[in-house]
């Protein structure tokens, strides 16, 4: 009985890290997970236990998540990011070449519980793909080369972290630089800023000693000017929603509650986006100043960073950045001398699910649970973290309201169109020479984002992501800007050598494998618009199917529980709509729909019998059926 | 003044107090709107969808959505009743439900609200997922297939019962009920047959072993009375209030 046996010596180390803390469950399955490679029963009744939480709710937790594994998976865990510009890097073959050397089938743990091999979604590397993670940690440019030596690595049984640098080596591949990229800031100097905009008068009335109280009551002065500066620069939200970044700041401020928060919201997973990993790569400081600008504002003492699972490799250089700033009284009491203003960050690491990075998910999820959205209203700026007042704002957005916080409002909307303000980052991949992150200010056309990454011979270009936008050439006039094409930053190219019913049919699988299955019109529906599309793609599709795509997505629009689902079906209307001949030649009858295939049926019987004669096949008279 | 606040459903006044849900008004006012997760004694969290309305043109679950002054829900039409058809239909395909041979048959909601809203086939391919039965507990048996995930006796294990026998695991359209014991048996857990649990799944997961047919198909639940009627008669409403 696995019940019976004692949990891993780790599981009481990963607790007490963890303060056996419930709102910290995710952590502690995940380095579980780490250390033994899954988590076993032992480690499950344990852990219950030890948090004060049913068995059946952390099983419920560990199973929700897909780097979390409740039975063995391997010593060796790796998974090939499956997003479209992987594959068109070529990572189907090399999935298929990794395996067969190995003796792999998808999925399913080695005979000698040495390794596993599986498909994830995007892992953010697909400016330079195909990508995988093994154990958690990101190998870029795969080739058949470096997959021969991670075989032998693996082979002679290396322990991750003692593999060659060389294969971890992720470039930042920044193209174009404009106000943020380019900024000359000093750690501090947002903050600084931010405190000098409380009234001049006030800190004069200080110096000149007639009362210290006045001086002390123009100190809250600082948040209010900072706020303005805020709502003056019509900064939105940079994860796709565009929400004003003021009034939502100000709603925080001004709901009431014991505590409040400030999220980063690092779960950067929507296929084709990489911008907020370079952002956390090369500005991190910028980042956290943007957060503690925030805390400051809305008078919140404790942060987090939700870094998706797949920035596992960015989570030390992340503490140690905390940790400069702890020392140079940037983070924690007192930051810069200033009475009362206490700020720290803890870093939430995510475990592999794309539905975290919204919101109220990712909230759910930072408080140990599964990763479901809530229902709204309450919103998470008056009811997020514990129910408290809570800003969880994008990587992007902090970094933008740090610039503001010093060159204010006026400055930062002098810059974009007149809806849009200040600048944007782009991560451009797919078809085009210098794959990498761009920052345009706002109105950009998607002709010059294509000119300057060089691109050529474009057909479509996928903007946001799957559950944004497709844009066919007539479109490249459009304008990158939350009143014409809004973005969260993904940018993928697609030339004319391109089928666009596989790039579709890719992204179905993505949200099929992503839904949280809380909604039935999601948690169904994706897996039947997959469904479809496979039944497309093996040739067994009629136009009936079509029309079944589009009533599903119909409802799967009207009747989801949040964006996930809402979003699901834009792929696959998108591209009927403007690319509809890369399904229709799919078709293998416009009349009837052959739900499958009767002569591929009896492969499996061919294959037991050793036959393979005309007599074991159907195939003659499938012909003369078809009759055309 | 102290005016009764109301809203309009399907253009008819539907009064409300304060703090009532779309569907609890409605059905406190006789009338009926279609739903499976929602139960009149728990607090609705809207995950079937069956509900779903439209509140001044926008698309919003009855459940959850709080009733408002003034505005207009629309529910009995042709296009959210086609909607609601391919929510059951799909329900019906994701598990395995099969109705002439259930001992539920009769007392099913999900089956009870796909024949009065006329649902004639199960339209798509079957998913035909593999979830074996739990049959050890003495006296309550576990049937996974006809599961719509609708967490009622996850609730209610929880907030009647405090003992959390049922959770959820997995993710997606492998989401699926499990219960608290390391053995993943229902044996090997607390529950006891008189637990609030076993007495609200809408299908025919958690069923009592030994009585299947007391009562004879034909003369069950629904069989009397479609569920659009009976929906109204469960409902919880203000004392002197007549039944639609």
């Amino acid at each position: 009985m696995p019940n019976d046996t004692l949990p891993e010596p780790g599981v009481d180390d990963a607790l007490n890290r963890n303060r056996r803390d419930p709102a910290r469950l995710v952590q502690i399955l995940r380095e579980v997970q780490t250390q033994y490679g899954y988590i076993s029963p032992a480690a499950l009744t344990h852990i219950a236990g030890a948090v004060g939480l049913p068995r059946a709710r952390v099983e419920g937790v560990a199973g929700f998540y897909s780097f979390l594994h409740t039975r063995p998976a391997g010593r060796y865990r790796v998974l090939f990011s499956d997003n479209i510009t992987d594959r068109m890097q070529g990572s189907g073959r090399l999935f298929d070449y990794f395996c067969s050397k190995l003796w792999l089938e998808r999925g399913k743990t080695s005979e000698d519980g040495l390794i596993r091999a599986d498909l994830t979604s995007c892992t953010g590397l697909c400016d330079q793909g195909p990508a995988l993670l093994v154990n958690g940690f990101a190998i870029p440019r795969l080739t058949e080369e470096r997959l021969d030596a991670i075989i032998d690595l693996i082979r002679a049984r290396i322990p991750v972290p003692a593999w060659p640098h060389e294969h971890f080596e992720i470039t930042e591949n920044v193209r174009r630089k404009d106000i943020l990229l380019d900024h000359a800031l000093q750690p501090g100097d947002a903050i600084r800023a931010a405190i000098a905009r409380g009234p001049r008068a006030g800190l004069e009335t200080a110096s000149n000693e007639r009362s210290w109280r006045e001086a002390v009551l123009s100190a809250p002065q600082g948040p209010v000017a900072t706020l303005e500066e805020i709502k003056r620069s019509n900064l939105r939200g940079r994860g796709g929603a565009g929400f004003t970044t003021g009034l939502k700041w100000e709603a925080c401020r001004s709901a009431l509650g014991q505590m409040r928060y400030v999220v980063c919201n690092a779960d950067e997973g929507e296929p084709g986006t990489f911008k907020d990993r370079v952002l956390l790569t090369r500005y991190a400081d910028l980042v956290i100043e943007g957060m503690t600008v925030c805390a400051y504002v809305i008078g919140a003492a404790r942060g987090f960073i939700y870094l998706r699972g797949e920035y596992r490799h960015l989570l030390d250089p992340l503490e140690e950045v905390l940790e400069a700033r702890r020392n140079a009284y940037l983070l924690g009491h007192g930051i810069m001398g200033q009475p009362g203003l206490d700020f720290d960050i803890e870093i939430h690491v995510g475990a592999g699910a794309y539905i975290c990075g919204e919101e109220s998910a990712l909230i759910e999820s930072l408080e140990g649970r599964r990763g479901v959205p809530r229902n709204r209203p309450p919103y998470p700026v008056t009811h997020g973290y514990l129910q408290q007042p809570t800003i969880v704002n994008n990587v992007e957005t902090f970094c933008a309201a740090a610039l503001i916080a010093i060159h204010g409002g006026e400055w930062y909307r002098g810059f974009g169109t007149a809806k849009s303000a200040g600048t944007k980052l782009l991560s451009v991949s797919g078809d085009c020479a210098r794959p990498g992150v761009y920052e345009y200010p706002f109105g950009v056309t998607i002709r010059d984002v294509l000119e300057d990454c060089g691109a050529v011979d474009t057909q479509a270009v996928q903007v946001s992501g799957p559950s944004g936008v497709c844009l066919d050439e007539t479109e490249f006039g459009r304008r990158i800007a939350f009143e014409d094409v809004p973005t969260a930053g993904s940018f993928m190219v697609f030339n004319r050598q391109r089928d666009m019913f596989e790039v579709a049919r890719n992204f179905s699988h993505f949200f099929a494998h992503e839904s949280c299955g809380f909604c039935t019109p999601c948690r169904v529906g994706t897996t039947l618009l997959r469904n479809c599309m496979d039944k497309l793609h093996a040739g067994h599709g009629s136009q009936h199917d079509l029309t079944e795509i589009v009533d599903i997505a119909r409802v799967l629009q009207a009747t989801s529980h949040c964006g996930l689902g809402h979003t699901a079906c834009n792929p696959l209307f998108d591209t009927l709509k403007k690319f509809r001949p890369s399904y229709e030649r799919r078709l293998s009858s416009l009349a009837f729909s052959p739900a499958f295939d009767l002569d591929g049926a009896l492969a499996a019987a061919r294959q037991m019998t050793g036959r393979d004669d005309a007599g074991a096949h159907l195939q003659p008279e499938a012909a003369e059926g078809a009759g055309r | 003044m102290n005016q009764a606040q109301s809203f309009t459903l399907d253009g008819a006044d539907v009064p409300y107090r304060p703090g009532q849900t779309i569907i609890q008004a409605a059905l406190a006012a006789g009338r009926y709107i279609p739903h499976l997760c929602y139960h009149p004694e728990f607090k609705p969290h809207g995950s079937c969808k069956l509900c779903t309305v439209k509140v001044d043109g926008r698309d919003m679950a009855a459940c959850t959505t709080p009733a408002a002054p003034g505005i207009a829900v629309e529910s009995d039409t042709q296009e959210i009743n086609d909607q609601r058809r391919m929510l059951v239909q799909m329900l019906f395909v994701e598990g395995n439900h099969f109705c002439p041979s259930c001992e539920q048959s009769g007392n099913c909601m999900l089956q009870a609200v796909a024949y009065d809203l006329g649902v004639m086939s199960p339209r798509f391919s079957h998913l035909y997922p593999s979830r074996p039965v739990d049959a050890s507990h003495p006296e309550i048996l576990l049937d996974f297939d006809r599961c719509i995930l609708c967490e009622l006796c996850i609730r209610a294990s929880a907030e009647v019962d405090r003992k959390s026998v049922f959770a959820l695991s997995g993710r997606g359209i492998t989401k699926r009920l499990i219960v608290n014991a390391a053995s993943g048996r229902l044996a090997d857990t607390n529950l006891a047959a008189s637990d609030k649990a076993t007495q609200v799944c809408p299908v025919g997961v958690i069923l009592r072993k030994g009585g299947a047919f007391a009562v004879p198909i034909g003369k069950r639940k629904y069989d009397l009375k479609p569920i659009s009627a009976r929906a109204l008669e469960d409902a919880p409403r203000p004392p002197g209030a007549r039944h639609g």
